[in-house]
């Protein structure tokens, strides 16, 4: 129980809590919300965002940023629905196509960040203009999917109770976090990434292997995103270029309720996945409310996003000074 | 368990180590042994070669001569993971763990080869629950490192390092951020592991700590071997000279000053012990104009540590401190900066110089912080002020405009100076002022002080160099283990009381 | 004559060598027209639309200058536009005259407010810049957004249309507003002691602490002004189409202003800063993307195109990089 509580689970039990009540609060007011629907709905409604998330994760754990998730997203829905549609592929070699230049993309601004030591934030910010670039070269236009297999795709369900039902992104959501989880605490991977964001300095002389893990790091975002941006034209049935805009600040906003400190070293997939679940809920919330309109969710977003940094500024100064003391 | 020091093995042989960086020569012909279960202090001041050495044998540094030998054979490690791998671990007084991993990952993380796709958790952990248990520690493996005390976290170091099958073990000054119990803790672990039978290298500049546990002492200085002996051989007297000690050949052609005149002036600062954790422990200390306080001791006696809290960059948490005759109160450094106080720091690079502004705008940068936002002096003035003063300290720069760090050392080190005597302050505090500078730099800036002093100016100087101590100051303070043990005046001092106070804390 | 200073050599070369291009392959770039009274012609056009960027430009040079980031000017462009749209359509509605003076004085206002908010966040709370005006930018359009009900807001003022439209002199208000606002800052930089501190600040924190610059109020006034310029720009692009979008101005814009500075040659580590240089880069990037879009390229090219140059520009910074060619250079030879 006194592990369960320690200072490094404050965070993420702050999250949980955030979660728990803002679910009762909007089920009070909303009895909707307890229906067995809206907890599917918002799994699969958050689906892309929630494997994007997962992949920064890993990014910001590591000590870095991603700022290209939100246009790899889109590059990926344009490019699947290109080859698709257009190219007349089948779907399937579509989406690994697509796989392989997420990680493609990530890799290379890993190189970028682990090999020549750039900032994250503009190698990446190389990245998002290259994703956007080059999905909008594909082209401008929305592009729908008629092929079979996606359709089947789109359609796939596995009904729960209550006329809810399990789609394809929720899967591959639930999948991913789980799988994300287990790579975070029990791989070597996992392990190093953490000692990075601790201190990168630290860890080359633990002997960890710091610019191969920063590459996979970014590789792994970047196929996340690349997954993200499948789930989305599964669930939209198309493919468009400027989706996904402005959809990294929702992921960073995601890990960041979720727990994970900014700096690096703290957190948890886990987190992330309520951080997600919490901007759900509260797009949800807003969205049933019908008067408040949809900005009130980046405000809200924006005030979540404070609180969490403000407490984790606050954790941070307490674990310094305690230390001071005890030193 | 005492073993014969004739059956000792030897486990490690340096021999004629050289190794040159340019311009200098770091290590000239160092001889070094090290036996299995003994533990062998490594001692010199900054700049003597230790930390080289080090590096060397560590393989963070190529050789430029020399051999290694471990057990006998000759070796020649590339990385550090070479030498770790070859059983020469080093732990040094920054921990290198990853805080935020629990104590089981710190300790095996990275050491093995991990074939499995996933972590062995309950083998790390029943792993690390050994090798601390092997220094005689018991506590929850699985809690995060940074949980623990400096102390703990520096002994899970040493786990780590001692994990796999090590043969050397090299303490870079692992006690020098702990107190005295925490010290107690490590030594009883060093003992231990001195039993299994390893080698200890260690170092530190805490004179009772290496007479506290240490079996042999090397003393290197200016990267030559001074003397190794038996600790029993060479007391704390004899250490001190071997590191600091006096020699002709480091001469600078300047008359040692005759102390001030025998009547006492009104001094500028006072403090009355003045105190901070960690760091400073109740000092007393007064200067009035035209006087010099020489503040003498070896690294980590708290000579640093007194400056930043006279000149405000750290916070004293006891004692009184007065300027002028005025209590100060809420020190910080700009009120320093206006009541007439300037701070050389010892280190250039990181406190000191702002390497791509000028050497015009790094001389004046006090001076202008001085006069505000609004103040700004005319670029002409600027101009004529930095000339004067780049002539005045003899600056070998032909462009004032010339970004200070393509200057050389000695030449940024006048110009810091000169950035604090644009605003003429009564009491200037200088931390190492000749410090990795060339020997017709140091003449300079030794007999700028004197001038300075003649002017009626107050200086307070922490100096390593005892000869330069003891040729400019009227009087001295002799710091050891965080405190003023005397201050007496220059003329009763000599060199060797100075190093006889150091070593033994009494006459 | 001055030598050109080093950081501004190779911006130049690179704007010389895309207008030399467009004299060969682009047919009357180079003319220019006398219409209604103001020139008219490419060139007057790249200015034009430099505008914005550049004044965003000359205050993230300040902040970067001191070592940090503003992720957030984008977003406070927005509600600047939002703030002076509103004012106006309001005034509009109930068939009063808005002073365009105080409108547009309220939204600077508005910005400034903006900016010392990261200020405070990055100096006093002591977050990261990157994270403290990451919240900004996210929800800084979700406020403008609030403000202006979801909607675009549209007015029809003349006069604070003008701003953006107009010209003095023959030549548009924006090239004279970001000349004015360069020399402003200009000014502030060089005839006062704050560019020096700045400098000192970027360059060796420590140091400048040590040597009495109270480092925290002079990256706080870096913050301000970086905000109040964002509120320029906001005011001149919403002058521009005579209505303010709160989902689109500036978007990726903050991208832009960084961009400009680093090609102007300052570090992004901090330290030594170039106004000049970041207007000149700035100006750079909209040659370069006029030129893009008259030789029939998808304005798309343009975004990839500034991918590339941010990679290369922090390439060409970074120390690693010089190392390596200088490793293969060796091993190759």
């Amino acid at each position: 129980m006194k592990r369960f509580l320690s200072k490094e689970n404050l965070p993420v039990m702050a999250t949980v809590l955030v979660c728990v009540l803002l679910y009762l609060g909007a089920g009070l007011k909303f009895p909707g919300f307890f229906s067995t629907r809206v907890p599917m709905n918002l799994l699969s409604d958050n689906a892309f965002l929630g494997v994007v998330a997962v992949g920064l994760t890993f990014v910001i754990l590591s000590g870095g940023i991603d700022l290209s998730v939100g246009s790899l997203v889109g590059l990926s829905g344009i490019l699947i629905a290109h080859l698709t549609t257009h190219a007349g592929w089948h779907p399937a070699l579509a989406i690994g196509a697509t796989l392989l230049v997420g990680i493609t993309v990530g890799w290379v601004q890993g190189v970028l960040i682990a090999k020549f030591e750039i900032a994250p934030f503009l190698a990446t910010l190389g990245g998002l203009f290259f994703c956007r670039g080059v999905a909008l070269w594909i082209s401008q236009e929305s592009i729908t999917i008629e092929h079979p297999f996606f359709k089947q795709l789109a359609l796939f369900t596995i009904p729960v109770s209550g006329g809810a039902s399990v789609t394809v992104g929720t899967l591959a959501f639930l999948v991913v976090v789980t799988i994300a989880i287990w790579m975070g605490r029990h791989t070597l991977f996992g392990r190093t990434v953490y000692a990075i964001g601790g201190n990168k300095a630290s860890a080359k002389l633990m002997g960890l292997e710091v610019d191969k893990t920063l590459l996979s790091v970014y590789a792994l975002s970047g196929f996340c995103s690349a997954l993200g941006g499948v789930l989305y034209s599964i669930y939209t049935s198309s493919g468009n270029a400027v989706a996904g805009t402005g959809m990294e600040l929702d992921a960073i906003a995601a890990v960041v309720i979720g727990g994970t400190l900014l700096s690096g070293g703290y957190g948890s997939v886990f987190g992330s996945f309520v951080g997600v679940l919490i901007l759900g809920i509260i797009q949800t919330g807003i969205s049933y409310q019908g008067t408040l309109s949809s900005w009130w969710t980046r405000i809200a977003i924006g005030i979540l996003l404070l609180v969490f940094m403000l407490l984790q500024r606050g954790l941070v100064r307490l674990s310094g000074a305690s230390k001071n003391s005890s030193g | 368990m005492a073993v014969d020091s004739t059956a000792q093995t030897e486990l490690l042989t340096l021999r004629r180590i050289e190794k040159r960086f340019p311009g200098m020569i770091a290590l000239d012909g160092v001889n070094f042994t090290l036996k299995a279960g003994e533990i062998h202090a490594l001692m010199g001041e900054n700049g003597a070669g230790k930390s080289t050495l080090i590096k060397v044998l560590t393989g963070v540094l190529p050789l430029d001569g020399g051999e290694i030998l471990l057990d006998g054979q000759a070796i020649c490690p590339a990385s550090t993971f070479a030498a770790a791998h070859l059983g020469i671990r080093t732990v040094y007084q920054e921990i290198n763990l990853a805080t935020n991993l629990s104590v089981a990952e710190n300790v095996c993380l990275g050491q093995f080869d991990a074939r499995r796709v996933g972590l062995d958790w309950k083998g790390m952990i029943r792993l690390g629950e050994e090798s601390v248990a092997k220094l005689g520690l018991e506590l929850d493996v699985r809690r995060p490192l940074s949980d623990f005390s400096v102390a703990i976290q520096q002994m899970i170091a040493i786990a780590r390092a001692i994990a796999v099958t090590p043969k050397v073990l090299i303490l870079d000054e692992p006690t020098s951020s702990l107190d005295s119990a925490e010290v107690d803790q490590v030594f009883r672990v060093m003992r231990k592991l001195k039993d299994l039978g390893l080698g200890i290298v260690f170092v530190s500049h805490f004179l009772d700590q290496i007479y506290a546990v240490s079996d042999r002492i090397t003393v290197l200085r200016n990267g030559k071997l001074v003397a190794t002996s038996p600790i029993s051989e060479m007391g704390p007297q004899d250490l001190v000279r071997h590191m600091i000690g006096h020699s002709p050949s480091e001469e600078t052609p300047i008359e040692r000053e005759p102390t001030a005149s025998s009547v006492k002036p009104e001094p500028i600062i006072r403090a009355k012990s003045l105190s901070r954790r960690m760091s400073v422990d109740s000092v007393d200390l007064s200067v009035g104009p035209g006087e010099v306080l020489g503040l003498a001791g070896l690294l980590g006696s708290g000579r640093t540590e007194t400056l930043r809290l006279l000149f405000g960059v750290d916070a004293k948490d006891g004692g009184d401190l007065e300027f002028n005759g005025k209590p100060l109160t809420r020190w910080n450094c700009r009120k320093a900066i206006r009541a007439g106080m300037g701070f050389c720091t010892e280190d250039r690079k990181v406190s000191g110089i702002i390497p791509e502004l000028s050497v015009r705008e790094n001389i004046l940068l006090v001076l202008q912080a001085r006069r505000g936002i609004l103040g700004p002096l005319p670029k002409r003035q600027q101009q004529e002020l930095a000339l004067q003063l780049v002539k005045k300290l003899r600056i070998a720069t032909t462009d004032v405009e010339k970004p200070i760090q393509f200057l050389s050392g000695g030449n940024q080190q006048k110009c810091l100076l000169a950035r604090w005597l644009v605003i003429e302050p009564k009491l200037l505090l200088l931390d190492e002022p000749t410090r990795g500078i060339d020997v017709g730099a140091k003449a300079e800036i030794l007999q700028l002080i004197v001038e300075l002093r003649k002017q009626g100016m107050a200086l307070i100087i922490a100096d390593s160099e005892l000869s330069e101590l003891l040729r400019v100051c009227t009087s001295t303070a002799v710091m050891r283990d965080r405190k003023i043990l005397q201050t007496l005046p220059t003329s009763e001092l000599t060199e060797e009381r100075v190093m006889a106070l150091m070593a033994e804390g009494n006459v | 004559m001055k030598r050109i200073p080093p950081n501004l050599v190779a911006p130049l070369c690179i704007l010389a060598a895309i207008l030399l291009f467009d004299l060969f392959f682009s047919p009357g770039f180079f003319h220019l027209a006398f219409i209604n009274g103001r020139l008219q012609g490419s060139l007057v056009d790249i200015l034009n639309r430099a505008a914005p960027v550049q004044i965003l430009s000359v205050g993230m040079t300040l902040v970067i200058a001191t070592g940090g980031v503003d992720l957030s000017v984008g977003a406070v462009m927005s509600i600047s536009g939002t703030v002076a749209a509103l004012l106006l359509s309001r005034a509009e509605a109930s068939n009063a005259k808005a002073s365009v003076p105080q409108v547009i004085g309220l939204a600077m206002g508005a910005a400034l407010v903006c900016g010392i908010w990261n200020g405070i966040l990055v100096t006093f709370v002591d977050l990261q810049p990157i994270v403290a005006t990451l919240l900004l930018m996210v929800a800084g359009r979700g406020l403008a957004q609030l403000l202006s009900d979801g909607q675009i807001i549209t007015f029809s003022s003349p006069d604070y249309g003008n701003v953006a439209r107009g010209a003095t002199f023959i030549v548009p208000n924006p090239v004279w507003i970001a000349i004015g606002f360069g020399l402003v800052v200009a000014a502030l930089m060089r005839r006062t002691s704050l560019g020096l501190f700045l400098e000192a600040a970027g360059g060796n924190a420590v140091a400048s602490r040590l040597s009495g610059i109270d480092v925290r109020w002079i990256k706080f006034a870096a913050y301000a002004l970086c905000g109040l310029g964002a509120g320029i720009a906001g005011i001149i692009v919403s002058a521009d189409i005579k209505a303010a979008d709160a989902n689109n101005a500036g978007l990726y814009l903050e991208l832009d202003a960084i961009l400009a500075v680093a090609i102007g040659g300052t570090s992004l580590r901090g330290g030594r800063f170039s106004l000049i240089g970041s207007a000149i880069g700035a100006i750079l990037m909209q040659a370069l993307t006029t030129t893009i879009l008259s030789r029939g390229v998808p304005p798309a090219a343009t975004l990839v195109l500034k991918a590339a140059v941010v990679v290369g520009v922090c390439l060409f910074q970074s120390a690693r990089f010089t190392e390596w060619q200088a490793s293969r250079r060796s091993q190759t030879s």
